[in-house]
């Protein structure tokens, strides 16, 4: 039996407040094995952390049990006070006195024996401890960032300037992202592109970038340090290195198809640059679409390149790299609003989402830059906005408030009425949320000075009156109801995730909330990390947010990525599984439940009556093991077991805590 | 009759009812350190009162949990068991409540098929910010325990234990 040492914790009068200190001492001398019990008012301390190793040398102590605060709080704190007095860290056992007991039960006639049998099963484990060491693994000093929209570029232009190189993934032809397709931002009006493009063009020249546009991810695994990635960069059917980016080939292609970047409202070509100010500034074939891929006959792009760039048969490239860090940036999508009908989207072509809307005011856009009806080209007289279309709708959308469309509905009227000052805007809210700097003055001075009309109230239908929409709702103010013909409607359809955000999640095992927006590892005191070690997430796909926002994001999860790469070595889990090979039958069901792919199938060597024989057995690969020991379930031998947390372990806690009663 | 199950004494129950009052289930409960142990942790950080007679073992991920931990529970004296775990979809591990749903469930039927009323052996998915959640959890499990009285299933009567 080794030598154990219990440290009982007073908590000031957290503990000690409710749990006779007294009591626990005398109980835990008489526990098989302990040569030492004490107490200290705050076992945290530094005069606590140095009473522990003090006593530990005194003492000759090869255990140590704590009965403090939940090991959650300060397991780390004390296996490192044991081992600096020369103990194996792992030899130290928590015994939770304040959280689970001191904190939740009021009369210590109740918490007192409660707090004697915690501490009497931690030490039965504690006498069952092994030492266990953790490994030092190597940091790949590459970052990797998913989605190439604002968020995306400030990340990986922050990492990429403390000197590490990243990989900046992005699903689409061109970096960029949402903020590319708005014409102003709010509440400066500053123009999106004369803010973006030039972060843009840093990210294409800047050394320490590698970029991959037209890639998607496929598969992840490893774990901080050393995440194995494959990304498939999809073909343009372009040779990059011999374009020019003249755009010739998209003035001559004979075939159109709806635009994605202007929201289906304009055309775009088959091969095509998604926008004039495309960052790489090389187009792409959508082979979909192509008339020679679907044809066989055309290649016109290609008898008119003067490069001779386009490559009919261009595959898709499979890069595998490894990297250190992973950081999500994969944005947002504007909610489908075909489940709305009362409001004609999708049956009428002058109710358009905002963000149809915004691009009707870009000069590149499917207008040119002229606010108009698309049914019948002419400027509108009306134009009414209805907000919350899909947020805070519990019956059919997103519980949540999507954040920004307050402040981009009350942009677009301001914007409306600079190109058309005669124009009439009148905006349906349900509340007006303007907290930011500067957005409460943003919106007085679209009431005020440009005379946007703001109804507080909800619309119930809007249908087509000869030439015009007649929005039919109810100014929950006066509880009147209103009619009001329109010339245009403008839906402010909710944020939601992308809707491959499920997947991504799933292929870098990180969480995400009901809504599939990425889930944080701490809401308050972690908000870009996630449950994996080692991957980050910023701007909108964790929840949605206006550009400072997710800006700022990025740079919180850029500065984390780069402490993690600037670490020489990263330590491993050391509680990990282990394979008895003499017992192990090879049946590799341990193989399979396990979530890191950990456990693979080695053989081995063992003399039979003279013989010497060969077979299977499962080996667990340490650094991948992340100790969740689902793989101890599946074991029909009882080979595989999980140090620090043995069945032997296990069951001399239930042992000791049902002693107790 | 000594059984199978070895001699798994009858534990008389107290017809008195001032006596029964009195008397107090023992329960086990497995947590999971990254969901329902950290429940326990929020309801503890919130004053949230729950009964002393729960005891929470911390296990790394529900899936740890060996149904032999619950069996060995019951034979050394506890009147109810419960498993908690990260919700179904949010698993640290990714995986791992998946498979300890299933395989407990299994186990459920051959605990009550071995006699044992379902209401001793619960699981249920506690998250991290779900502290309420876990001390009325422990409230309910120990008020249906309470009710159905001390449990002589699968009990070691060698089994002694301190007061």
């Amino acid at each position: 039996m080794p030598r154990i040492g219990v440290f009982i914790c007073w908590c000031g009068t957290n503990i000690a407040g409710t749990v006779e200190i007294e009591q626990v001492v005398n109980a835990a001398r008489s526990f098989p094995g302990v040569v030492y019990a004490g107490d200290y008012r705050y076992l945290c301390s530094e005069v606590g952390q140095k009473l522990i190793k003090d006593t530990i040398k005194k003492e000759n102590l090869e255990r140590v049990v704590v009965g403090t605060c939940s090991p959650r709080m300060h397991e780390v704190t004390f296996r490192k006070a044991v081992a600096e007095a020369g103990l194996n860290p792992y030899l130290l056992e928590v015994a939770n006195l304040r959280e689970h007991c001191s904190w939740v039960h009021k009369d210590p006639a109740e918490a007192t024996p409660k707090a004697i049998a915690l501490v009497r099963a931690a030490v039965s484990k504690a006498s069952l401890d092994e030492p266990l060491t953790a490994l030092m693994l190597d940091v790949e000093k590459r970052a990797l960032v998913i989605g190439g929209g604002i968020a995306g570029i400030q990340a990986a232009l922050d990492i990429a300037d403390s000197g590490y190189t990243v990989d900046l993934v992005e699903k689409e032809p061109s970096i960029g992202g949402r903020m590319a397709q708005l014409e102003k931002t709010f509440p400066t009006l500053d123009c999106a592109a004369c803010i973006l493009t030039p972060k843009m063009v840093e990210v294409a020249q800047h050394p320490n970038i590698n970029l991959l546009t037209y890639s998607e991810v496929e598969a992840v695994s490893g774990f901080v340090g050393q995440f194995d990635v494959r990304i498939r960069s999809r073909a343009r059917s372009i040779d990059p290195s011999k374009c020019t980016g003249c755009g010739i080939c998209y003035e001559k292609c004979p075939a159109k198809v709806p635009s994605e970047f202007d929201m289906e409202l304009g055309k775009r070509k088959v091969i095509y640059v998604p926008f004039p100010q495309a960052v790489p500034n090389i187009p792409v074939i959508d082979r979909e679409n192509c008339l020679y891929f679907k044809r066989g006959r055309c290649r016109i792009c290609e008898k008119e390149c003067p490069a001779e760039a386009i490559d009919f048969e261009q595959q898709d490239e499979i890069i595998e790299r490894r990297y250190g860090v992973i950081l999500v940036a994969t944005g947002f999508d504007s909610m489908d609003l075909t489940g709305y009908g009362e409001y004609g989207y999708g049956q009428h072509p002058d109710v358009l989402s905002a963000l149809q809307f915004e691009r009707l005011f870009n000069a590149s856009g499917p207008t040119a830059g002229q606010v108009v009806r698309l049914s019948n080209g002419r400027p509108p007289q009306r134009v009414v906005f209805i907000q919350c279309v899909g947020s805070r709708d519990i019956a059919r959308g997103q519980n949540y408030c999507s954040k920004i469309c307050c402040m981009f509905t009350s942009k677009q009227a301001i914007l409306l009425k600079e190109k058309l000052p005669e124009t009439e805007a009148y905006i349906f809210y349900i509340d007006l949320r303007t907290a930011g700097k500067g957005y409460e003055e943003f919106q007085r001075r679209a009431a005020e000075e440009y005379g946007v009309i703001y109804l507080r109230g909800s619309v119930g239908k809007v249908f087509p009156e000869g030439e015009r929409l007649l929005v039919r709702g109810v100014d929950s103010l006066s509880g009147r109801p209103l009619e009001i013909e329109a010339d245009l409607v403008v839906l402010a359809a909710a944020s939601v995730p992308r809707r491959d955000a499920p997947e991504l999640a799933r292929l870098m095992s990180i969480n995400s909330d009901r809504y599939n927006f990425f889930d944080e590892a701490h809401p308050k005191l972690r908000p870009v990390e996630t449950h994996t070690a080692g991957i980050f997430i910023a701007g909108a796909c964790q929840a949605p947010k206006d550009i400072p926002e997710a800006v700022a994001q990025a740079g919180a999860a850029a500065a984390k990525a780069v402490t993690l790469l600037s670490k020489e070595k990263l330590q491993s889990e050391a509680c990990v599984a282990k394979v008895d090979p003499a017992r192990c039958s090879g049946c590799l069901h341990c193989e399979a439940v396990c979530p890191y792919g950990a456990i693979a199938a080695t053989e081995t060597e063992e003399r039979v009556r003279g013989e010497l024989l060969t077979r299977t057995v499962a080996e667990v690969n340490p650094a991948l093991c992340q100790g969740c020991g689902c793989c101890t379930m599946t074991c029909r031998s009882g080979s595989v077991t999980l140090q620090g947390y043995t069945d032997e372990q296990m069951l001399a806690e239930v042992d000791a805590l049902c002693l107790q009663r | 009759m000594s059984t199978a199950l070895g001699k798994t004494g009858e534990v008389p129950v107290n017809g008195a009812s001032p006596e029964k009052e009195r008397w107090t289930p023992l329960i086990v409960a497995f947590c999971c350190n990254w969901c329902s142990y950290a429940g326990g942790d929020l309801a503890g950080t919130s004053r949230m009162d729950y009964p002393a007679n729960v005891k929470v073992i911390r296990m790394p991920c529900s899936s740890r949990i060996n149904p032999l931990f619950i069996l060995r529970a019951f034979q050394r004296g506890a009147d109810g068991v419960l498993v908690a775990g990260c919700h179904p979809g949010d698993c640290h591990y990714t995986s791992g409540n998946y498979y300890v749903r299933r395989n407990l469930s299994l186990f459920r039927r051959l605990l009550e098929f071995s006699g044992i009323e379902p209401e001793r052996f619960q699981v249920s998915w506690i998250s991290a910010s779900e502290g309420d959640k876990f001390a009325g959890v422990m409230q309910s499990l120990t008020e249906e325990i309470k009710a159905l009285g001390p449990n002589g299933k699968w009990r070691d009567s060698r089994w002694q234990s301190v007061e």
